[in-house]
């Protein structure tokens, strides 16, 4: 047991950090609303003309269809890539099996720069042009570690009895597969489909060097935030995108559990916990 | 590469099956070679990953040693060390590189100062609905769009902004940290905080607590117990916390691209800046945070926080 003090400062830190945490993102969606072209603070007013304004916008909205398709079609690849290479170090043991899991968060452990550039190299000299095909390839290869760790703890909770009894029963094994796994691991592929749209839709470090003339929507907001152009709008922009991945992870993690939902560390047991 | 089922050794096809037509004739095929199974579904994730991902960097490390001539602008593929020389030589670019290791090992030790006492709390002390909601909170911000984290900053700092703002109020004179490194360094911090916090809370989280009442029953006060015991337990999670923190930092350059204006030049603006003029360069200079992130994975590896990650 911890001594009162202790605890006192410890609650007290806890809520500066939190503190810390949510102000600029509450600030920014305060900003949104506020009438004046010039930014300053404190805002002189309350408005919705710049979700008008945007919503108008054709370069917004063609950014915006743009994001949600790489990021639909992005979430598949993810998930197929994903869960096979999860099956497989799930129910195989064989050399070199650390070494693939440690390939898988490469992408993750590196720099994005370092992914972006290196792939724009490739297709520099693969003489493969920069469009919607190169954003997906970028995505899909920081994507498959979501989906892989979201399955394999999944795969790892869930005992293998059950697909002994179901062959037992007399199940074929893709009967066994169909019929016992997958309801078992439905929710875990679920999350991890929606947390690689989540990732994809608000990638910008790598898709800056795969994306050549085709901005996304992050890409956008990039080039206006960088040239100080437009910026009450971006602020709506912003706002409605801090939405639209916050929804994605919040399904998540009501699917799957919260824990489900880290992006760095594998599971931590909050989802239990988090169960009445 | 030999295969078993950890299950124990393939069984025969299962009781029932009846006049075996073609797709359950693959199915039985598959069912009895379990390394037909393993090949199966390993290949096209890891041809994935060898022939996009792994080549992209071997194309990235040979292009480092050709050049790009300087009239024509086109690559010469000729293997020399000039970009290297150039990179190491040139004593803007050393400080670039001193200055964003220095900025990402910054950044790693406030974000782990910050997280080890709220990850604590987490924990050890809020009970589960408390956890679960911090742990929510931390979730939040950590995938709300980057872009907009970085923005609100921008609106913070800006001269107008809400910062100078609030010194305003409270009497003290206005502070023009837009566009300077300690800007840059204060949004890293933030935006890679929730990185930290949770590694650290899932280790934390897994320290029986058995140990730290064995700990208290030898008489260990509660510093005590955290410095021998929760500390060292907790450390494959603060290193697996640390290579988020670090890597994001060295491989950044939106963040000092828009809070740093052009005075916080990263190694990452010069990868940004080089790669439509001068590749060869740019492919040099991505070689510096793979060579740190490469000696930084293996000294991860050595302390156990590859599980963590």
């Amino acid at each position: 047991m911890e001594p009162a003090g202790l605890r006192v400062a410890l609650r007290i830190w806890v809520v500066l950090v939190l503190l810390a945490l949510f102000t600029p993102i509450v600030l920014i969606m305060v900003y949104a609303f506020g009438p004046s072209v010039v930014q300053v603070w404190p805002l002189r007013g309350f408005t919705w003309h710049w979700f008008a304004v945007a919503w108008q916008d054709q370069a917004v909205r063609q950014a915006f269809l743009l994001s949600v398709k790489v990021g639909l079609v992005v979430a598949g690849i993810a998930l197929v890539l994903g869960s096979a290479v999860s099956y497989a170090l799930h129910n195989f043991r064989f050399f070199g099996a650390e070494g693939i899991s440690l390939l898988l968060v490469l992408p993750l452990a590196l720099p994005g720069v370092i992914t972006g550039v290196a792939l724009n190299n490739l297709f520099y000299f693969a003489n493969i042009p920069l469009g919607v095909l190169t954003i997906v390839i970028g995505h899909v290869t920081f994507c498959i570690v979501i989906v892989y760790n979201n399955l394999i703890a999944r795969l790892r909770r869930t005992p293998r009895s059950l697909g002994e009894a179901s062959a037992d029963l007399g199940a074929r094994g893709w009967q066994t597969q169909l019929y016992v796994m997958l309801p078992q691991v439905a929710t875990a592929l679920v999350s991890g489909a929606l947390l690689a749209f989540a990732l994809s839709f608000d990638e910008v470090i790598v898709t800056v060097f795969t994306a050549g003339a085709n901005p996304t929507l992050p890409l956008w907001i990039f080039g206006q935030l960088r040239q100080g152009q437009q910026l009450p709008e971006v602020n709506a922009v912003v706002t409605v995108v801090i939405l639209l991945t916050i929804i994605p992870v919040l399904l998540a993690a009501r699917i799957a559990g919260a824990g489900a939902v880290s992006r760095t560390a594998r599971a931590p047991a909050v989802e239990e916990a988090g169960r009445p | 590469m030999s295969v078993t089922t950890p299950a124990g050794a393939a069984t025969a096809a299962p009781a029932g099956a009846g006049r075996p037509g073609p797709w359950s004739r693959v199915s039985a095929l598959l069912w009895r070679r379990p390394w037909a199974r393993a090949t199966l579904l390993l290949t096209p994730p890891l041809a994935w990953f060898l022939l996009i991902y792994i080549a992209s960097l071997a194309v990235l490390l040979i292009t480092a040693f050709w050049t790009i001539n300087p009239y024509t602008t086109n690559i010469e593929r000729a293997w020399n060390l000039s970009n290297f020389t150039n990179l190491l030589g040139t004593p803007a670019y050393r400080q670039i590189i001193l200055r964003t290791v220095g900025m990402a090992a910054g950044v790693t030790v406030i974000d782990a100062i910050v997280a080890i006492p709220f990850a604590y709390y987490m924990a050890r002390i809020a009970r589960p609905r408390t956890r679960t909601f911090l742990f929510v909170c931390v979730l939040l911000p950590l995938w709300a769009s980057y872009l907009a984290k970085v923005f609100a900053w921008l609106l913070i700092f800006t001269h107008d902004g809400v910062l100078n703002w609030t010194l305003g109020k409270i009497g003290i004179g206005p502070l023009n940290l837009i566009y300077t490194n300690t800007a840059v360094f204060i949004v890293f911090c933030y935006i890679w905080l929730p990185y930290m916090v949770i590694p650290v809370y899932a280790a934390m989280e897994r320290i029986p607590a058995s140990q730290i009442e064995a700990s208290q029953d030898l008489g260990g006060r509660t510093l005590r117990t955290v410095r021998s015991v929760i500390l060292p337990l907790a450390l494959p999670g603060i290193v697996a916390g640390s290579i988020f923190t670090f890597s994001l930092t060295l491989g950044d350059y939106i963040t000092p691209t828009l809070i740093g204006g052009g005075n916080s030049t990263l190694i990452g603006n010069v990868i940004d800046s080089n790669v439509v003029y001068n590749l060869p360069l740019a492919a040099a200079m991505a070689t510096v945070p793979i060579a740190i992130m490469a000696c930084y994975l293996l000294a991860a590896r050595a302390l156990g926080a590859f599980r963590e990650i």
